[in-house]
């Protein structure tokens, strides 16, 4: 049995997978970044083998991708690819007929184009700007003092959502407060900032053009209110996966799996396509 | 064209021109020196009461100012050596403590930081202008132009060149239309020496006009040949990072026999490697176009962020517009040289101002004579003017052409508006998208995943 890894180093959350010859995924695990992000690296990858019960003295993974911002920061990986790649990839090999993908994690939303065979027609993401991320979810939970896991929960009893205007993080905050001091309800305008990131979402999305099936993935992904107005807005139901938070490192996994069929050569930098 | 010969060499990259100067990368060194030169000139000018002219690179008048001897000055050029030279920053703040807002063209900002520092820059120092001469094909210019006139109390001149009105819609020699632009533009050129001869307090001369315009014409034959040069496989210069080199040479020594000398010399230079198959210091494996303005910033590392990957931009809408033209190849009619110089203006400054708002077309058209892989975009904070067309030329390529294509965007002069990290994921990413699909056509298989 053959294993192959992918390391998916985010901004906020660091995942795992192990994968087998069959294209199976063994193992996972997710931890948080941190400020050490190597660190992180490892205890993700090490839990994923526990995970996996591989043991590797017998059986070792034979060859690791890393992929995400701190890709390079994999130092026991064996080669790189962007998680542009991985989440395209993985998202194919999850629902063949993907033909849009859409990411959203901590600090990055991108909109991915791909083929049949999972190659990169086109792609956009976020610029340099954390509004329409993740990140937007996490000020709206810390200004309403609520549970990240309760926000898609909570916003789905909505019934008179509120217009968020603004689209900057850093003043999120203080909208929300001065939404509560109108004495709107917390449901309310929880559902209004899931509008407000999806709206932005969107908007990529139409930037490389939206053709079904769409396929969801990334930590955001596990937010029921998230999908429910992603399908509202586009019409029909996006793909989600239990595993969509683990998309990136599946992706990677795939990778290093091709490089094991063609024969192990293990290949720093960005070599690893070529 | 050449008027040196080359000696056989031991190795091709090794050969060297008559006077044993290395011929492979004399235009760089060559360029780098004549560049530290001119400013040398330009600190010495006040010293020795000569004037200055402020210009734009796209209708610097060269030709027409040296007549006068005024130096051209560029403050584009002064503003992307500080960028490249680390210290925008320092300008841009100064402007920016003065009043300006972050919103505005920190082309602008660096120039106002340098004015405001007596005209203090990593290169010399940049004297203050006498007049100020530009086009209107850059809206900033016009406004930009304005500050120096509020400065100084400087005479400035606009000359108003009529541009294209629609797409594939340029006029040309035989066409009323034509004819009226012409004599618009010739009218404000009769103005204009006007303008100088008051300033300098020197007489027009013709014959002094005809020999700068023969400079010009020289440099416009080798600029063409040039850019048709890069057809080669591997190509013989990389037209972001060689390109710029060249650029401050296309502008900084237009109408000068310097200028003529350098441009046909580096033709010899680029047809020997072309003939020789000797490229770039990289590898190549992907043949790309830029468009739009480099990132100065971290100019280096961002063509670095290419050509890691085999990336060369064997072409560059940045060498048609800020060339100011001169890729047409444009050669003056010297028995009529002041109707030819307006015939020159018109039709230069009209492709100059094509090149950045119908891209689309000329990109497309260079994919498959140039064997393009991709195109690049990258769109500017700063200039609305040069950016705001891109995504709809973007839109073009990938439905006419089979070319990839990449968007990202920074700025050309603002560090702030730079981030490293996501421009080179989004530039990994393109290449892992280029590599895929290359390593797909190999086996023959198309994007559907059936056998072609």
């Amino acid at each position: 049995m053959a294993y192959a890894a992918g390391v998916d180093v985010g901004s906020t959350q660091t995942k795992a997978v192990i994968i087998d010859d069959d294209l199976e995924i063994v193992g996972r695990a997710l931890v948080d970044t941190g400020a050490s992000v190597t660190l992180a690296a490892q205890n993700a990858y090490q839990a994923a083998v526990r995970d996996g019960d591989i043991h590797e003295e017998e059986e070792g993974v034979g060859f690791i991708v890393g992929t995400g911002y701190g890709r390079y920061k994999v130092t026991f990986g064996d080669a790189q690819t962007t998680e542009i790649s991985c989440h395209g990839r993985g998202a194919v090999h999850m629902f063949p007929d993907t033909r849009t993908v859409v990411d959203m994690g901590g600090q990055d939303t991108k909109a991915i184009r791909v083929s049949p065979t999972g190659e990169i027609l086109d792609f956009v993401m976020n610029d340099k700007c954390a509004a329409g991320t993740g990140r937007f979810l996490g000020a709206a939970a810390t200004a309403l003092d609520i549970a990240l896991g309760d926000l898609g929960p909570t916003a789905l009893k909505s019934e008179r959502p509120v217009k968020i205007s603004t689209t900057c993080t850093v003043f999120a905050d203080s909208e929300i407060l001065s939404w509560l001091g109108r004495g709107k309800k917390v449901e309310d305008i929880l559902m209004g900032v899931h509008r407000s990131v999806v709206s932005r979402a969107l908007s990529l999305m139409r930037r490389v053009g939206i053709e079904q099936e769409v396929t969801f993935t990334g930590g955001v992904a596990n937010n029921l209110g998230m999908v429910e107005v992603l399908n509202e807005e586009l019409g029909f139901a996006v793909n989600v996966s239990s595993d969509s938070h683990y998309m990136g490192a599946l992706g990677a996994a795939l990778f290093a799996m091709d490089r094991i069929v063609a024969g192990r050569s293990p290949a720093h930098s960005s070599e690893a396509l070529s | 064209m050449s008027t040196t010969s080359t000696r056989a060499p031991a190795t091709p990259g090794d050969a060297t021109s008559a006077s044993g100067t290395p011929l492979v990368g004399r235009g760089n060194k060559e360029g780098n020196r004549l560049f530290r030169e001119w400013f040398e000139e330009l600190t010495a000018a006040p010293e020795k009461g000569e004037q200055a002219a402020y210009v734009f690179v796209m209708g610097s008048m060269a030709e027409l100012l040296r007549v006068f001897d005024f130096h051209t000055i560029f403050p584009e050029v002064n503003g992307l050596q500080t960028a490249v030279r680390h210290v925008a920053d320092d300008y841009i703040a100064q402007a920016e403590d003065y009043g300006y807002s972050t919103d505005v063209c920190a082309y602008v900002k660096a120039d106002v930081g340098l004015q405001l520092r007596d005209g203090s820059h990593p290169m010399g120092t940049i004297p203050k202008p006498a007049l100020s001469v530009y086009t209107n094909a850059c809206n900033t210019y016009i406004k930009w132009a304005e500050i120096w006139e509020r400065l100084y109390h400087v005479p400035i001149f606009t000359l108003d060149v009529p541009g294209t009105r629609r797409a594939g819609g340029q006029t040309w020699r035989g066409s009323d239309d034509f004819a009226n632009d012409l004599r618009y533009v010739q009218g404000q050129i009769e103005e204009l020496i006007g303008v100088c001869e008051t300033v300098s307090g020197k007489r027009f001369d013709i014959d002094k006009l005809r020999e700068t315009m023969g400079f010009a014409n020289r440099m416009s034959r080798a600029w063409k040949r040039i850019i048709e040069l890069n057809k080669a496989t591997p190509a013989v210069y990389n037209a972001v990072t060689d390109g710029t080199v060249y650029l401050g040479m296309v502008n900084g020594f237009r109408g000068r026999e310097e200028g003529a000398r350098y441009f046909e010399d580096l033709v010899e230079e680029l047809e020997y490697k072309a003939a020789h198959h000797i490229g770039t210091p990289f590898k190549e494996k992907y043949r790309l176009v830029f468009a739009g303005v480099p990132c100065y910033p971290i100019f280096r590392r961002f063509g670095e962020m290419f050509s890691e990957w085999g990336g060369t931009f064997v072409g560059s809408t940045y060498l048609w517009f800020a060339s100011g033209g001169a890729n047409m190849g444009f050669e003056y009619d010297l028995d009529r040289p002041l109707e030819s110089l307006a015939e020159g203006t018109l039709v230069t400054v009209r492709d100059a101002m094509d090149a950045m708002f119908y891209s689309d077309t000329l990109l497309a058209d260079m994919v498959e004579p140039f064997g393009i892989d991709g195109v690049v975009y990258h769109p500017i904070k700063s200039c609305r003017t040069v950016s705001t067309g891109l995504a709809d030329s973007r839109r073009v390529i990938m439905e006419r052409t089979d070319a990839a294509t990449l968007f990202i965007e920074s700025d050309h002069m603002d560090k702030r508006a730079v981030s490293e990290a996501q421009l080179k994921n989004r530039i990994d990413a393109f290449f892992e998208g280029l590599a895929s699909r290359r390593q797909r056509r190999a086996a023959g298989v198309d994007r559907q995943g059936r056998e072609s």
